[in-house]
């Protein structure tokens, strides 16, 4: 058969529409025209309908005073304060449940992977039963059981679980001594950054070190007795320049010290439970895909088994691994909206409930929450990808 | 829950957003009377104001409200349809036509009124704010409130109330916020907090569903002043009519002496006032498009206002609230209603 070439003679030129390029540019100037067009429609039609209904928009309610109390603030705030600083409020109580939660549950999940693996019997059917538990109980469930049923069986304030007469656990919450930093305390954190600025240096130069020499260091525990053992001396050689506040009894509750409410424990013991049995599944996958033989490759090279499992399995591992468990980064903050079922003030509570409906504006609300969760997320996934893309094979 | 209710607040918005620019002036009444019944919005469960009873019927002083409405438009009290709302969803439920009434113990304020696009249409409880506490804590006064943990329910005067209180007397509280009036029960029996505050006739409701009621109580204390009644949206101001004179047919109806039980005889009264309010002198339903009956309709289906008071909240309820400030203008309360003339 023969083809026909596809030559054109020089300088004639095909009409627009046989040109893919052109084409393909036209379709996507028609679709961003359509949605535009269908923005426009949306957005001038609620503003038509709210004015014709007499409801007030616009951002302007942030200014105002909001008026009600919150129970966790992370920041200076009273009833006098704006709406707008109880965005920020709900906001930062989000932000520290989401990041302790993600830690936690990587913590536990990645503890539960491993002994999911695990040759004795025992932990691996242990690990087994935690996943099956904990990842097929809904969400709400687990919040509703830590908060109700296990804050229930809590002593009152008046009788509360004391630890050493500086910890007390009770009802209200775990109240924690406070330190209060005297003059000369500012050296402790000085000290700290510099062992970790020491510590980094000296694992580049064991890198390059080992690289020319073949030998190596046991680093890692350096740097762990550079990093708090610095600080600690510092710490004792000025004389230990701090005083804690105790948390004492005062009428209904503990006064001073630090106090993190229950509302706070059974949201982040929730999320880090639940999360982590996804996590334990997707660390266990990750360590399965990588097929045995090269960890017996990497015995026959008589690399020892620590070393195997650091610079062959997990690297491996982890390209399998880091994708979904994103997913689950994600998921679990934006889950840590359930809060408002048991009264934790976070971002949906805060903003999306009290702030909402003493000011009615629920458009405007909305969509700022939203917004919230989607840039949360946005950044969780690109640091995710970029971390990705450093883990990444690299073919060579 | 959470997804319910913001799926309804989500839905609530997009239906604002792509409801045609030419419904401007809706005619509510004409819809209702299409449906066969009214669409109205009550509590997730209050007793006394707006609760299911054991046979699933709703029952309430809000209730009534409803009903009343519904048997001065459609001649038939039980012609209701019962939308459930929590404090966060009721206005975007009623601003996006989910629900035409709202009768939902809501208090009348001046940025309700003003700034969501609604109506208050008046008053059918006067309400104030409350604490209620556990007997062995040994309190007799709000005064004596200073550092103590407080649970409440989202999105209720009563948020702004506490903290100007405490503010006002210098004292400090920790408030745990809730969803809905169950978890706020929950939260209090579990021992979260010292004090559940809310409006006083809540209170009593809430406290009867206690596992052991005897061991709190409510102080005495009110803080703040709190008229609930029924909300409609700003622009149809027939409705707005319906609404407003179906509460005042039940009040003047007490004033009068004309009971459920004795609607069909007064009927023959001599009593000028009943006869206009009976629809035997007179039509007084015209200016709403109403038949002359319908405020007899309301009456002896629904019943007067201190019948459906006693009968919800009252001395024959287990909340037992007495009158006090919701009794009759001439008899030492507020309750006054424009006379029908």
């Amino acid at each position: 058969m023969s083809v026909r070439p596809n030559i054109r003679p020089a300088g004639h030129k095909p009409p627009f529409w046989r040109d893919r390029a052109k084409r393909a540019l036209i379709f996507q100037l028609i679709l961003v025209a359509v949605v535009a067009a269908f923005l426009i429609y949306i957005i001038g039609n609620t503003q038509a309908n709210l004015n014709a209904r007499g409801i007030t928009t616009g951002f302007g309610f942030l200014g105002n005073t909001a008026g009600f109390g919150i129970g966790q603030t992370l920041i200076e705030y009273s009833s006098q304060s704006t709406y707008g600083r109880t965005f920020v409020i709900g906001l930062l109580n989000t932000l520290l449940v989401g990041g302790l939660g993600v830690l936690a549950a990587s913590i536990i999940g990645f503890i539960v992977g491993i002994a999911r693996l695990s040759p004795n019997w025992l932990i691996a059917k242990l690990a087994n039963a935690y996943i099956e538990t904990f990842r097929n109980i809904p969400l709400l469930l687990q919040i509703f059981f830590w908060y109700f049923a296990v804050l229930r069986t809590l002593p009152s304030a008046r009788e509360s679980m004391a630890f050493g007469e500086a910890i007390f656990l009770n009802v209200r919450g775990l109240y924690l001594p406070q330190p209060l930093f005297e003059s000369g305390f500012g050296l402790i954190p000085a000290t700290f950054v510099v062992a970790i600025i020491a510590s980094i240096v000296l694992v580049i130069w064991n890198k390059r070190r080992h690289e020319a020499t073949g030998k190596r260091l046991p680093v890692f525990w350096m740097s762990l007795v550079i990093i708090f053992g610095l600080p600690l001396l510092i710490l004792v050689a000025t004389g230990v320049p701090v005083t804690w506040e105790m948390p004492v009894l005062r009428g209904f509750n503990f006064g001073g010290g630090i106090t993190i409410i229950p509302e706070f424990l059974a949201l982040w013991l929730a999320l880090s439970i639940y999360t982590a049995s996804f996590i334990a599944e997707i660390v266990r996958s990750g360590i399965q895909a990588i097929p045995h033989g090269q960890t017996e490759a990497a015995q026959a090279l008589s690399l020892p088994r620590k070393l195997v499992l650091r610079l062959v399995v997990i690297p491996q591992a982890l390209r399998v691994i880091i994708p979904p468990l994103t997913s689950q980064y994600l998921n679990l903050i934006k889950n840590s909206s359930l809060a408002t079922a048991i009264g934790y003030p976070d971002l949906v509570s805060v903003f999306a409930g009290t702030t909402l409906n003493q000011t009615g504006q629920a458009i405007e609300v909305i969509a700022m929450t939203m917004a919230v969760y989607l840039i949360i997320s946005l950044l969780v996934s690109m640091f995710m990808n970029w971390f990705n893309a450093r883990v990444a094979l690299v073919e060579r | 829950m959470f997804n319910k209710k913001h799926l309804a607040l989500l839905a609530s918005a997009g239906s604002l957003s792509l409801a045609g620019m030419a419904t401007a002036q809706a005619d509510t009444l004409e819809d209702t009377i299409e449906r066969g019944a009214v669409q109205c919005g009550v509590s997730d469960g209050l007793p006394g104001f707006s609760a299911p009873d054991d046979d699933g019927n709703w029952q309430g002083l809000d209730v009534d409200v409803c009903r009343a409405v519904a048997a001065a438009v459609l001649g038939d009290a039980d012609a209701v349809n019962y939308i459930s709302l929590n404090a966060v969803e009721r206005f975007t439920a009623l601003q996006s036509g989910e629900v035409d009434l709202l009768s939902r113990n809501t208090t009348w304020t001046t940025t309700r009124d003003t700034t969501l696009g609604l109506n208050f249409t008046g008053v059918n409880f006067y309400d104030g704010q409350g604490f209620m506490v556990s007997r062995d804590l040994g309190i007799t006064g709000a005064d004596e409130l200073d550092g103590a943990s407080i649970c409440i329910q989202s999105g209720t005067t009563t948020e702004l109330n506490l903290a100007d209180y405490f503010r006002a007397n210098d004292m400090e509280f920790n408030p745990i916020v809730f969803d809905t009036s169950e978890q706020t029960v929950g939260g209090y029996q579990a021992g979260r907090c010292d004090v559940l505050t809310s409006d006083t006739s809540q209170l009593a409701a809430l406290r009867i569903q206690l596992d052991d009621p005897e061991a709190s109580m409510i102080l005495s204390d009110v803080i703040s002043k709190e008229p609930l009644g029924p909300v409609v949206r700003q622009g149809d101001d027939l409705w707005f009519n319906i609404v407003k004179w179906s509460l005042f047919a039940m009040i003047n109806a007490e004033e009068y002496g004309v009971t459920s039980e004795n609607a069909e005889e007064m009927r023959d009264s001599n009593n000028p006032d009943v006869a206009r309010l009976l629809g035997q002198d007179g039509n007084y339903g015209e200016g709403m498009n109403l038949e002359a009956d319908w405020a007899y309709n309301i009456i002896s289906q629904v019943g007067n206002y201190a019948e459906s008071f006693e009968r919800n909240v009252g001395m024959d309820s287990p909340l037992e609230i007495e009158r006090g400030v919701n009794a009759l203008w001439n008899d030492g309360g507020f309750q006054y209603a424009p006379p029908i003339r």
